[in-house]
Order: C-alpha cells, then sequence, then structure tokens
C-alpha cells in the first residue's frame, strides 16, 4: 500500500461548457473528494487552467491524470511536484469589530502577514491575503481569538518553478495524445 | 449553398458514406424526420419497435461491418431510452453515432415536454458528446464526430440537436472525408496534438525491449483481446502467435480475433475460461495481452492473476495501462501496426515443452451428449454442423453466451456480436438484425436465453417487417439459469427470484408478429426445426427446451485465483 498524500493536478481545458463538470465527474466516480478547486483561463481566452488538489496515492492519481488525458476537452494534465512548484492562494477573512481598538489590533496583525485590508465599515474589517498553505493558515489561526464572520478561499493554484511549462512536449505527451486518438 | 440544419445533416451523413439509419422519430426530431423523406432513395431507414432496439441494431451494424453505426432519438425518453445501448457500446468499443434532438433553445432548462439533458446523462458513456445549438455548427460537429467514433480506440458518440438548429438555415459545402481533418474544429484538434500525433507509430524502444522478452521467455502465453477484433488484426495476430509458437487465450471480447480452430488456441480465458487457458497463465513465465483490459471476469484476482510472469501489455488506450493488472511492460498502439512491427524483428521460436503441458490440459469443456434431453451442447453442435462457417453469432447475456462462445469457433473478427463488457441481456436481437442488415450476404443467428429474450423480443416485429431472416435459438431453462447457477453453487440454492415459470409461449409469439417458430426438446425435432427456418427463409424461433440446473463449466468464482475451479 503506497502512501495517500496531497496531489497537485494542473490540467489545461477547452474554455467552454461543460467541460468542469466532465472533469469533476472523474473525481467523484472514484469517491475522491476534491480538496482545493481553481479555475481560471490562460494567456489565450479559449484555454482554461483548472488546479486541483487532491488526497490519494500514486497509482490513482496516475490512473486519474490517464483519464483526464482521454477527455476531448483537456489539453494536458500535469502532476506537480510540491518540492518543484509555487502554489499560491487568496484568502479573505470578514471579522465584526465594536471598537476601534479591536480594529487597530487586526490592522496591526495584518500588517505583520502583510494582509491587505479591503473593506472596512463601522462594524466590519475585511482582509485579503495571498499566501501558501501555511501563510494562511496561521492568520486564520489568530484572527479566530477575534471571532471570524466569514472566510472563503480561491482554491489554490499553482505554477513550477524554473524554465519548465505545462505547454513542454514530452513522449508522455505524445503519449496520451494519441491515447485520446482523434484519429 | 443554404440549406436548412435538417438538411445538413443529411449530408454530412451522405459525406460518410452512411446508407443505413436505426431509429424512432418523435417531436423535436420531426425536423430531421422530414428530411430523411427527402433522402430516402440514399439513407435506409430501420424502425425499431423500441430506441433500445435501435442502438443495439446500430451497435451491431458496426461490430460486424466495422464501419461506423448510425442511430436517431427523438428528445426526453427516446433518448433515455437509447442509454443502455449507448453503454453496451461504451463497454465494447464499439463505433457508433447517435444523434438526438431537443427542445427548442426558448424552451431549454424549463423542463418542458420531453426535455432531459442527454449531454449530461451520457457524459460517462460516450467517448465524448456535443450539444449543438446552431445549423451552422452541424457540419463540424458532425465530422468531427465521426472521426472520433471510428478512430483509435472506438466508441460511441452522441450528438444532441436542439430543434431550432435543425429547423434554421445555414452555409453548407459538401466536404469529402479526407479532407474533414483540415476544417473546423478537427483541424485545431490535430494542431492541438504533439507532432506524432498523424501517424502514431509505437515507440521502437518498446519493441525492442519486447522483442528481448520474447527471446528470453520459455513459456509465452498470449491473450487475444477485444483490441485484436476491433483494430481488425487478426492476420498480424496469427502471424504473431505462430511466429512465437505460444499458446493464444482467447477473451470473449477476442472471440474471432484468432482463429478458433488454430491449434495454437486454448479457449476462453477467465471465469469460465478453459482449464489449458487458465492453467497456461498460471504457468506461464511472459504474459503478452493485445487490446484487453484485463477486465475482472477475465483476471478475476488482479493481485494473483500471472504473478510468477512477466505481463506485457498492448493497448491503443493509455489509461488502460496498469489500470487492472500492474504489468512489466506496455507498448502503446494499434494493434495491428504493433504486431507488424514485432513481427518483423522477431525471428521463429519454438515451445514444444511448454504447449505439451499447456494442452495436456482441456481446451474445451466436455459437456454432457445429453441421451433424450436436449442438452445446451447438443444444441450448439446442431447449429454448427447445419449452418455454414462463416454464420454470424450474436447472442445475449448469461449461459447460453458463455456455452455458445465456448463451443463455437470463430474465425474473422466480427464474427461474434456479444456484451463482454456490459452484460446486456436483451443485446442480442437488435445487434442480430444490425447485422443481417450490414451483412445481407451471410446467415445471422441469435443466440439468446428465455430471460434475455423476453427483454426485447419486441424487435420481432422489426425483423418482420424489414424481412430480416434472423435465426433465434432460445435456450429455454425457464429460469435466468446464470443466477441460478451462482445461487446453486455460492448462495445455498436459494432460489430467489429466479424462476421464470411464465408465458409466453415463444413459438405464438414468433407467429403474433407473423413470423414463424418451433419448440424443441430433442435433436431430430432440432434439425427437423432447422432445416424449416432455411426453407421458410425468414425470421424464425427455435424454442429449446433444455434442463433448469445445466451449468457453465468450468467456474472459477469472481475475485478467486484463476486456477481455483470451483466446478471443473
Amino acid at each position: 500500500m503506497s502512501t495517500v498524500k496531497r496531489w497537485t493536478l494542473a490540467i489545461l481545458v477547452d474554455n467552454e461548457a461543460g467541460v468542469l463538470s466532465q472533469v469533476s465527474r472523474l473525481f467523484s466516480r472514484k469517491g475522491y473528494n476534491i480538496e482545493s478547486l481553481a479555475v481560471g483561463t490562460t494567456d489565450s481566452p479559449d484555454t482554461s487552467r483548472i488546479t486541483v488538489e487532491i488526497l490519494t496515492d500514486i497509482e490513482h492519481i496516475t490512473l486519474l491524470s490517464n483519464q483526464l488525458r482521454k477527455l476531448f476537452p483537456v489539453h494536458s494534465v500535469k502532476m506537480l511536484d510540491e518540492d518543484n512548484s509555487i502554489r499560491r492562494e487568496l484568502i479573505m477573512i470578514k471579522l465584526l469589530v465594536s471598537t476601534g481598538e479591536r480594529r487597530s489590533e487586526i490592522i496591526q496583525i495584518a500588517n505583520i502577514f502583510r494582509a491587505q485590508i479591503i473593506d472596512v465599515s463601522l462594524g466590519s474589517i475585511t482582509l485579503a491575503m495571498i499566501g501558501d498553505e501555511q501563510k494562511n493558515q496561521g492568520l486564520e489561526n489568530i484572527l479566530k481569538e477575534f471571532g471570524i464572520a466569514e472566510l472563503v478561499r480561491t482554491g489554490a493554484v499553482s505554477i513550477e518553478r524554473g524554465i519548465q511549462t505545462i505547454y513542454d512536449k514530452t513522449k508522455e505527451r505524445g503519449e496520451f495524445d494519441y491515447g485520446k486518438n482523434v484519429l | 449553398m443554404k440549406m436548412r440544419g435538417a438538411a445538413i445533416l443529411m449530408n454530412c451523413l451522405l459525406e460518410q458514406e452512411v446508407d443505413t439509419i436505426f431509429g424512432y422519430p418523435g417531436g423535436t426530431i420531426l425536423n430531421v424526420y422530414d428530411e430523411l423523406y427527402n433522402y430516402r432513395d440514399k439513407i435506409k431507414h430501420i424502425l425499431t419497435a423500441h430506441e433500445q432496439g435501435a442502438a443495439h441494431a446500430a451497435d451491431g451494424y458496426a461490430r460486424s461491418t466495422g464501419k461506423v453505426g448510425v442511430c436517431f432519438a427523438t428528445s426526453g425518453p427516446g433518448a433515455t431510452n437509447l442509454t443502455t445501448g449507448i453503454a453496451t457500446a461504451y463497454m465494447d468499443s464499439s463505433p457508433v453515432v447517435f444523434i438526438t434532438c431537443n427542445v427548442n433553445e426558448n424552451l431549454m432548462g424549463k423542463d418542458s415536454f420531453q426535455e432531459v439533458d442527454i449531454t449530461g446523462i451520457s457524459m460517462p458513456i460516450t467517448k465524448c458528446n456535443y450539444l449543438v445549438k446552431s445549423a451552422s455548427d452541424i457540419a463540424d460537429v458532425v465530422r468531427e464526430a465521426f472521426a472520433v467514433a471510428r478512430s483509435g480506440r472506438p466508441g460511441p458518440v452522441l450528438i444532441d440537436i436542439l430543434k431550432n438548429a435543425t429547423a434554421k438555415e445555414a452555409e453548407y459545402e459538401f466536404l469529402p472525408r479526407e479532407k474533414h481533418y483540415s476544417s473546423g474544429r478537427l483541424e485545431t484538434l490535430m494542431k492541438r496534438a504533439s507532432d506524432n500525433f498523424r501517424t502514431p507509430s509505437p515507440d521502437e524502444k518498446d519493441i525492442d525491449t519486447l522483442v528481448d522478452m520474447i527471446k528470453e521467455s520459455k513459456k509465452p502465453l498470449l491473450i487475444c483481446g477485444g483490441g485484436v477484433v476491433r483494430g481488425r488484426a487478426q492476420s498480424e495476430f496469427t502471424e504473431f502467435a505462430e511466429k512465437i509458437d505460444s499458446p493464444v487465450a482467447i477473451t470473449v471480447m477476442g472471440g474471432g480475433g484468432f482463429k478458433g480452430r488454430n491449434p495454437l488456441t486454448t479457449g476462453m480465458i477467465g471465469m469460465h475460461g478453459s482449464q489449458a487457458s487458465n492453467m497456461a497463465c498460471d504457468g506461464c513465465d511472459l504474459l503478452i495481452a493485445v487490446g484487453c483490459r484485463f477486465s475482472d471476469r477475465v483476471a478475476l484476482n488482479p493481485e494473483l492473476f500471472a504473478k510468477q510472469a512477466k505481463i506485457v501489455q498492448i493497448d491503443i488506450d493509455r489509461s488502460e495501462i496498469n489500470k487492472n493488472v500492474q504489468t512489466d511492460h506496455h507498448i502503446i498502439g494499434d494493434a495491428k501496426k504493433v504486431l507488424s512491427m514485432l513481427n518483423e524483428r522477431l525471428e521463429s521460436q519454438h515451445h514444444d515443452e511448454w504447449k505439451k503441458y499447456v494442452f495436456s490440459f482441456k481446451t474445451e469443456t466436455e459437456y454432457d451428449e445429453g441421451g433424450n434431453t436436449l442438452t445446451p451442447k447438443q444444441i450448439l453442435s446442431s447449429i454448427a454442423k447445419l449452418f455454414p462457417d462463416d454464420t454470424i453469432v450474436s447472442t445475449d447475456v448469461g449461459q447460453h453466451q458463455m456455452w455458445a462462445i465456448q463451443h463455437f469457433h470463430f474465425d474473422y473478427a466480427g464474427q461474434l456480436l456479444t456484451s463482454g463488457g456490459f452484460g446486456t441481456m436483451g443485446f442480442g436481437l437488435g445487434a442480430a438484425i444490425g447485422a443481417k442488415v450490414g451483412n445481407p450476404e451471410k446467415t445471422v443467428i441469435h443466440i439468446t436465453g428465455d430471460g434475455s429474450f423476453r427483454m426485447n423480443c419486441n424487435e420481432l416485429c422489426t425483423e418482420q417487417y424489414y424481412d430480416v431472416p434472423v435465426i433465434t435459438f432460445i435456450f429455454d431453462n425457464r429460469t435466468l439459469g446464470m443466477v441460478r447457477q451462482w445461487q446453486n453453487l455460492i448462495y445455498n440454492k436459494h432460489f430467489s427470484q429466479t424462476t421464470l415459470d411464465r408465458g409466453p409461449d415463444f413459438v405464438k409469439l414468433a407467429e403474433a408478429y407473423g413470423l414463424k417458430g418451433k419448440k424443441v426438446s430433442n435433436v431430430a425435432e432440432l434439425e427437423e426445426a432447422i432445416k424449416e427456418a432455411f426453407e421458410w427463409g425468414h425470421g424464425y424461433v427455435v424454442d429449446c427446451m433444455i434442463d433448469m440446473d445445466e451449468m457453465v463449466r468450468p467456474m472459477v468464482n469472481g475475485g478467486g485465483h484463476i486456477t481455483e475451479f470451483i466446478i471443473k
């Protein structure tokens, strides 16, 4: 039995209706809960990039990747190595504040974390921060003491370090294009 | 030229040289059927009794001819009735294009009459599917759909066209098939792929590695899977097997991929595999599976399956590698191509001792000859004796299916039509009709059980109306035989809901449909019935009465080790 850990998949897909449900169906079919999901267009408006994180082992993640590659709207799938890629997530936290003292305490914490204050009203303050998992978790843990009214995460996006890109042609990609066998 | 969407669809079908469609009309697909009326000289439409029958017929047509089958249905229930047929085609990699129409765009998503999200429903059971909202998209989509269905690992594709798209006009230019790849989205798909996309070539190093492995092997075993049949790689596979001088086990889907009469054949492998196949699998040192995905009915227990051997998988679909069984080496490519590359590099081998060992086990089950009562073996022997060797055999699912595949020797790809992956009872009659329509010069028989036949026997009317002379043999044991067999062996003889002591009288049923039939309970009656069927020349039903407790032998329990026969 191989070990279960967090895997990050970067998936390039056609930017059209129904693609996300085709992709997510493969995860639900195997009974995996998606830990994190982020979708957005790339430099080409016809292409979207889906970043998915799930907890599983190497055998299953390989099978899943192979099946994802078979979907016609999927251009490429890359398993991102945690040691060799950068992972970021945006987190927004709304806190209810009744006193100015409370507010300035929160602002101080925000400054330490380099979080931005994106909204202030008489009764509330909202922070936004981009960071990796530990940093975001750290901010969340401290602000818990102040009573979090609402918290939202975008889901993580990842990109490889160095010159490697998801567009690189590898033997693997050639094989998978063939596996999809359009012609 | 400007024409309405439905006419574009017809012309696109003509581009694909489609001459036969199986289907069933309805409200939303009316424009298409209206246009079909204008093309009735060029495209033949077979109206079935039920959409499921149409789906199986298109599937049987595709499997037997190697062409792409086409099936029409309307929205809502018409579309959902197709789903079992689509899933059957998907599991067995059969190229069929299903075309459904959906409600008008302004009614979409409003739970309109006969509206269903069929692209959503069919997502897991199609290679890909399309929702077409505009007449100008029809040509591109149909061209792409056919390319997808027939290429690589074939499979079903569904196109759902909105009713208003079939009515509106758009520009259409005839485009011959070879030019499709440089038009529309297909062109983009081609560009997206890597350089080796057009002429996909198996990796030379992978081939060389396998050649070395074969040279080292003393006890090789080949598995002929459905990929050999779909890839029509029979001659390459035969050359390969004879060069290595290796025994060949055949899966259910591989039937016809390697001649059943070839002396290297060890018969079927798996749950009801022959002793020779299963023992060879347990004794070989190199197992080469061609176009076989090691389903649980073949590998049974993936942990124990041929664990003493090096396992090599040759498959066109990358996602099949290591899916069910961990392999030691794999080659990705088309069976025909890979095998001919291997054949070029291989020198003849000899494995007499190993073959002697393997063929010391039975390659076929020795069933009771039977006395006065009719046995499955007698029925199949009589059929084999009286029908031409190239007869196309379509089966349903259950005991009769296993008996037929164990007993008959299939000679060519497309001769055996059976639902191996999905196990669809009720597949056989539709498939037989489709096969006969696609191969009018060949004899087509349909082997079924009383349980399976009862499911879709309504297609007898299609057989009668279009005069498709299929001869149906019902292995009538008045029970769901395969389930009863499990209940007999594993479930303490609790025959829960498997006894079918009920009508109809199948002979009278055939007569009610305007066909003929005969109930037979011994060999003389059976052979007389077959002769009568030949003379009659139209659809015919032979109701063969066999014993309730006949079993398919041998049998290995699901998840068991391949040599642990619970009955021999």
